[in-house]
């Protein structure tokens, strides 16, 4: 049926009987059979791949599967430790983050705190020191105005005696003649109004 | 000889093993059985020896295999289907172990072997059809029935629900097959033209160039299929599961 090789019908007399069988042609047994459709081969092939993969399957199952799984897997966990691990020293880094804020706020308000004391208390100092002053000054103020007061008065005293003498002298230079002093007072008197 | 496309399948004895008639001998199919496993179980063994934290590069291809299949697994039949990943990544690796190792020239494809792709296919249907009994009891038979049928289509339905079920092993096994056979026989084809092309003197050697870029590619190419087929056997292998774990539709 298929192409009958040279080679095949130079392996046959180690067959035997089948090389025989095969080569009356009636059998599909052995002889110049196209390989693969070669059925005295198949018991061995069978036979030989169950050997080789069942080997293979129980190599397989029992050593490189659990092995390369068991790698995958320590790699798997070692990466989600990892980031578990980066995730918690975030977290700490925002923790302390907040904590150096707060304290900074805190501080902040401590010396603002600090300072209007400071200003408050340097006000009221001032503003004591200014009443004082100013008491000081009204008091000297009204000393002043006080004796300002004193010499008015004085002077405005003074001014009668003086315009008395002034009008004397003047009438007796004028008139040659002498006044009395009670004439001249009340003739200031009247002069002024008084 | 060396020309014929289809002597590179032939089976040799290696070591002559007969039991009660039967030829169970060691061939140069089992020589390439036993390198495939020891290749691809070696490969994942030692790549992964120092369980590093940080992969190295081969231990970096260990793990995205591993990786690749799981998830093809678990989007295929749900993380209950992860009870088969080491049959589905075992299957996977062999599978594409065997293709890969085929195409080294003068090495025997395991997977080029009809008998050999019908077992691996057998081994998924029969842990398909075990598991559902064993789990859903006579339920699993509700795969072949599709809710919302009208009751007059239900027997066809069913009737070919049962063929694609039972056409399952034959698609599955014979997929592989031919694509590793035909795939083989055409390199080996434009290879041989290039050689008879070679011998016919001057405008030979010119006109060999041709195929010579055509096995060039179909190289290329067949490293693709290799891979490829390897990934559709796994894919085809986690639906079949998925039907065992959820026979419902």
């Amino acid at each position: 049926m298929f192409v009958v090789t040279p080679a095949y019908a130079q392996s046959n007399p180690t067959e035997g009987t089948h090389s025989e069988t095969g080569a009356h042609g009636a059998e599909p047994h052995g002889g110049g059979m196209f390989p693969p459709f070669d059925s005295s081969t198949f018991a061995s092939q069978i036979l030989w791949l169950a050997i080789t993969f069942g080997l293979f399957y129980l190599l397989m199952s029992k050593v490189i599967v659990p092995r390369i799984g068991g790698i995958l897997e320590h790699r798997r966990d070692r990466i989600a430790q990892d980031l578990d691990e980066a995730n918690r020293l975030k977290e700490e880094g925002d923790e302390a983050i907040a904590a150096y804020e707060q304290e900074l706020a805190d501080a902040r308000k401590k010396a603002s705190a600090i300072a209007e004391a400071a200003r408050e208390k340097a006000k009221t100092a001032a503003e004591a020191e200014r009443v004082k002053t100013e008491a000081e000054l009204a008091e000297k103020m009204a000393e002043a105005e006080k004796s300002i007061a004193a010499i008015k008065q004085k002077a405005l005293a003074d001014v009668d005696s003086i315009a008395e003498e002034t009008a004397t002298e003047v009438v007796k230079q004028l008139l040659g003649g002498s006044v009395t002093k009670a004439e001249v007072a009340d003739a200031i008197r009247a002069a002024s109004g008084k | 000889m060396s020309n014929d496309p289809i002597h590179q399948f032939q089976i040799s004895k290696l070591v002559p093993i007969e039991i009660g008639g039967l030829d169970l001998s060691f061939t140069n199919s089992s020589l390439f059985m036993v390198a495939t496993v020891a290749a691809a179980a070696g490969f994942l063994f030692l790549t992964t020896s120092n369980r590093g934290m940080i992969p190295s590069r081969l231990q970096s291809v260990s793990e995205i295999s591993y990786e690749f299949v799981a998830s093809m697994l678990r989007d295929g039949a749900g993380s209950q289907g992860m009870r088969f990943f080491p049959m589905v990544f075992s299957l996977f690796m062999f599978v594409l172990v065997a293709n890969l190792l085929g195409m080294f020239p003068y090495f025997f494809t395991v997977t080029s072997h009809l008998i050999v792709t019908f077992a691996l296919a057998m081994l998924v249907i029969g842990t398909v059809v075990v598991y559902g009994f064993w789990k859903h009891g006579l339920h699993f038979l509700n795969l072949f029935v599709p809710s919302g049928v009208p009751g007059a289509l239900m027997p066809l339905v069913v009737l070919i629900e049962v063929i694609s079920f039972l056409s399952r092993p034959i698609s599955l096994s014979v997929r592989l097959f031919a694509n590793m056979l035909a795939g083989h026989i055409t390199l080996k084809v434009f290879a041989g033209f290039v050689v008879s092309l070679g011998s016919m003197g001057a405008l030979g050697i010119g006109g060999a160039i041709l195929p010579l870029a055509m096995t060039v590619a179909l190289t290329a190419l067949e490293f693709l299929v290799a891979f490829l087929q390897a990934y559709v056997f796994a894919v085809l292998t986690c639906m079949y599961l998925n039907d065992a774990l959820h026979p419902g539709h």
